[in-house]
C-alpha cells in the first residue's frame, strides 16, 4: 500500500533500459573490477537485477518469517531481562525486513509484488525457520548459531557491489552480532545452570547444528548461481568456504560450553587448520526448501493468515486517506 | 501498612498494568497488518516491559523484603497482580488493540502527568520516563482510531463494536480505593475524579474525529485493583510463569 506503481520502474527510459551491449556490459564488469558500487540509477545488466532482487527479497522474507520461530517464546521467555532483549530482537528482525524490502524497491520491484510472491510460495525464505523452537534454549540455539552464521554469510554482504544492499547490510550486521551474542549467553547461563537446564542446551545444539550448517547452501560443486555471483561481487566467498569458517569459530565455542556437537566425525586437521566433519544430509536440505520441514505450512499459514486479517485494516486506511485528499481539495 | 509499603503496593500496581498490556502486545507479535504496524507493536510493548521493570523494581526497593522484578512478574498468583481488568482482556482484531490502546493510554498518561508532580521522587522519576513513550503510543493509536473509524464502512463498524465493548471496563479506572487516596493525600498524587473529567473531553474529541459515538454509560466491570480478575488472566500468567514455575530456583 505504500509503494503502488514502483513496479513500472525501470521501463520508461530509465539508464537501467538501455540495451545490453557488449561494451555496456564491458564497462558495467569493469566498475564491478574496480569496486565500484553500482546505484539505484546506474546502468546494470537485467541478470544482474534480478539476481540481486531474488537474493534481498529472499533475506528480507527470511526476515519476517524468522520472526515466527522466535515470537513462540517471547510469551514464555523466563525473566523480564531476558523477555525484552528478545523483543528488541525480534523487533530489529521486523526493521531488517523494512529496510531490506527498501533495498530491494530500488531495482524496480514493490513490496506488494514481493510479498504476494511469498504468500503465494513463489519466494523462498531461509530454510532454518522451518524448524520449531520447542524449549527456550532454541532462542539461545538460535542466536548462537543462526544468527552467527547468518553473518559468516551477511559481513562480506557489507563490501557487496550493489550500493544499497551494501549500506543496509553494514546496519543489519552490527545488529545480528549482538543478537548472536545474547544468543550465546543465554547458552552460557543454561550450562551454568542445572542439569535440566544444561540439558536443554544440548538437545538445541543437536536439533539446530545440521540446518544451520545447511544455511550457507549447497555445496560449491552443485550451487547453480555461485560463479556468476562472485564476478559480480555480490558473493564474495563460496559456500562452501564460509561454511568451513563457520564451523572453526563455532566448534571450539561448542567446547567452551562443554556441549557436544552432535557429529561423530568431527576432528580438527592438523595439516589444514581446519575441521573434517560428516557429510551434510543434503537431501533433508532440499525436502525443507520444498516445503517438507517440520514447520513449513505452519510459518506460512501464520504469515497468510496475518496478511488476511489485515486486509480490512489496509482497506480502511486507504479509504481515510482518500477521503482526506478529496476533503483537502474541496 | 507503613507509608513506603504503601507505595510499593502502588507501585506494583502500575507495574501490573504495564507488564499485563506487554503481554498481550508481544502475543500480537508477528500477526500484525503490515510491517511498519509489527515495528511500532513491538516498539510499544518494549517499553511497557520496561516501564514494569521500572515499577517493579521502586517496589522491590521500597518493600525491602529483597523481591527483584522477576518475584513480582513471575512469582505471584492472580490474586496478587492488581492491574485494571481492560489490560488483561483478550486481543481481538487490530481495531480491538487500537481501541484498547486508546481507552487505556488517555487515562495512563493523565495519571502518569500527575505524578511527575507527586512528592514522592521514585514514583515521579518513572512517571516522568513513562509519559514520553505513552504520549507517543497515544499520539499513534489516536492516529489510527481515526483511520479505522472513518475509513470504509466495514471498519467503522468494527471500532464501533470495539468501543462498545470495551467501554464497560474503563468505569474502574477512575474508582479510588483507599490506596489511591493514601498517594493522593500523601504525596500530591493523581486525583482520579478529575482524571475522569479530562478523560471524558479527550476521548470525546477523538471518537468523533473518528466518527464514532462515545458509548451510552451503562454498567462498569470492576475488581482488577482488588486482584479479582476475570477468567482470561489465568491463562495469560500461566503462560508467561511456565518456565519459572516449572524449574522453580534455576538461574536463566
Amino acid at each position: 500500500m505504500y509503494t503502488q506503481g514502483l513496479d513500472q520502474a525501470g521501463k520508461s527510459g530509465t539508464a537501467r533500459s538501455a540495451e545490453e551491449t557488449p561494451e555496456r556490459l564491458e564497462a558495467f564488469q569493469a566498475r564491478i573490477d574496480a569496486e565500484e558500487k553500482i546505484e539505484a540509477k546506474d546502468w546494470m545488466p537485467e541478470a544482474y537485477r534480478r539476481t540481486l532482487v531474488r537474493q534481498i527479497s529472499q533475506h528480507a522474507h527470511s526476515e519476517i518469517i524468522g520472526m515466527q520461530p522466535e515470537g513462540n517464546w517471547l510469551t514464555r521467555a523466563p525473566t523480564l531481562k531476558r523477555k525484552a532483549i528478545l523483543l528488541a530482537k525480534v523487533q530489529d528482525e521486523a526493521g531488517h525486513g523494512l529496510y531490506l524490502y527498501g533495498a530491494a524497491e530500488t531495482l524496480g520491484v514493490s513490496r506488494d509484488r514481493m510479498v504476494a510472491d511469498l504468500l503465494s510460495g513463489k519466494a523462498k525464505y531461509s530454510s532454518i525457520f522451518n524448524y520449531p523452537t520447542l524449549t527456550w534454549a532454541d532462542i539461545g540455539a538460535i542466536g548462537w548459531l543462526v544468527d552467527g552464521a547468518a553473518i559468516m554469510n551477511q559481513i562480506p554482504l557489507c563490501r557487496c557491489s550493489y550500493g544499497p544492499y551494501s549500506r543496509a547490510m553494514i546496519r543489519i550486521c552490527k545488529e545480528e552480532s549482538f543478537h548472536q551474542r545474547q544468543g550465546y549467553e543465554i547458552m552460557l547461563t543454561l550450562c551454568r545452570g542445572t542439569g535440566e537446564q544444561k540439558a536443554m542446551a544440548q538437545d538445541a545444539l543437536n536439533r539446530f547444528w545440521w540446518p544451520s550448517l545447511m544455511m550457507f547452501g549447497p555445496s560449491d560443486a552443485t550451487s547453480t548461481h555461485s560463479a556468476q555471483s562472485m564476478q559480480w561481487k555480490i558473493k564474495r566467498f563460496s559456500n562452501d568456504e564460509l561454511r568451513r569458517k563457520f564451523i572453526d569459530v563455532t566448534v571450539p565455542q561448542a567446547e567452551f560450553l562443554g556441549l557436544t556437537v552432535p557429529d561423530d566425525k568431527l576432528h580438527f586437521n592438523r595439516a589444514t587448520g581446519h575441521y573434517e566433519h560428516s557429510d551434510i544430509d543434503w537431501q533433508e536440505f532440499y525436502e525443507v526448501i520444498s516445503g517438507n520441514g517440520p514447520c513449513n505450512r505452519q510459518r506460512m499459514a501464520k504469515r497468510r493468515k496475518a496478511h488476511d486479517d489485515g486486509a480490512w485494516v489496509r482497506a480502511a486506511a486507504q479509504a481515510h486517506a482518500a477521503k482526506q485528499a478529496a476533503r483537502a481539495a474541496a | 501498612m507503613t507509608v513506603e509499603t504503601d507505595v510499593a503496593a502502588y507501585a506494583t500496581r502500575l507495574g501490573d498494568n504495564a507488564l499485563v498490556l506487554g503481554q498481550r502486545m508481544i502475543e500480537q507479535v508477528a500477526a500484525y497488518p503490515e510491517l511498519e504496524e509489527e515495528l511500532a507493536n513491538a516498539n510499544f510493548a518494549l517499553d511497557h516491559i520496561g516501564q514494569a521493570r521500572l515499577f517493579y523494581t521502586l517496589a522491590g526497593d521500597l518493600e525491602g523484603a529483597g523481591r527483584d522484578e522477576d518475584d513480582f512478574a513471575f512469582r505471584r498468583p492472580e490474586c496478587e497482580y492488581r492491574n485494571l481488568l481492560i489490560v488483561e482482556q483478550p486481543n481481538g482484531h487490530f481495531g480491538d488493540s487500537i481501541v484498547r490502546r486508546v481507552l487505556f493510554d488517555s487515562w495512563y498518561l493523565l495519571l502518569l502527568d500527575a505524578l511527575t508532580r507527586c512528592s514522592h521522587e521514585g514514583l515521579s522519576t518513572i512517571a516522568a520516563r513513562a509519559i514520553k513513550e505513552v504520549n507517543y503510543h497515544l499520539r499513534h493509536s489516536s492516529r489510527w482510531l481515526v483511520r479505522l473509524g472513518d475509513g470504509t464502512d466495514e471498519s467503522h463498524d468494527r471500532v464501533q463494536r470495539s468501543l462498545d465493548d470495551l467501554w464497560r471496563f474503563t468505569g474502574e479506572m477512575f474508582v479510588p480505593d483507599v490506596l489511591d487516596d493514601e498517594i493522593r493525600i500523601t504525596f500530591k498524587g493523581p486525583d482520579l475524579g478529575s482524571i475522569e473529567a479530562t478523560w471524558r473531553e479527550r476521548v470525546a474529541k477523538i471518537v468523533a474525529e473518528a466518527t464514532l459515538e462515545m458509548p451510552a454509560d451503562q454498567w462498569m466491570a470492576s475488581g482488577g485493583k482488588q486482584g479479582r480478575h476475570t477468567e482470561h488472566f489465568g491463562y495469560l500468567l500461566s503462560e508467561m510463569q511456565y518456565l519459572q514455575r516449572t524449574y522453580p530456583g534455576a538461574s536463566w
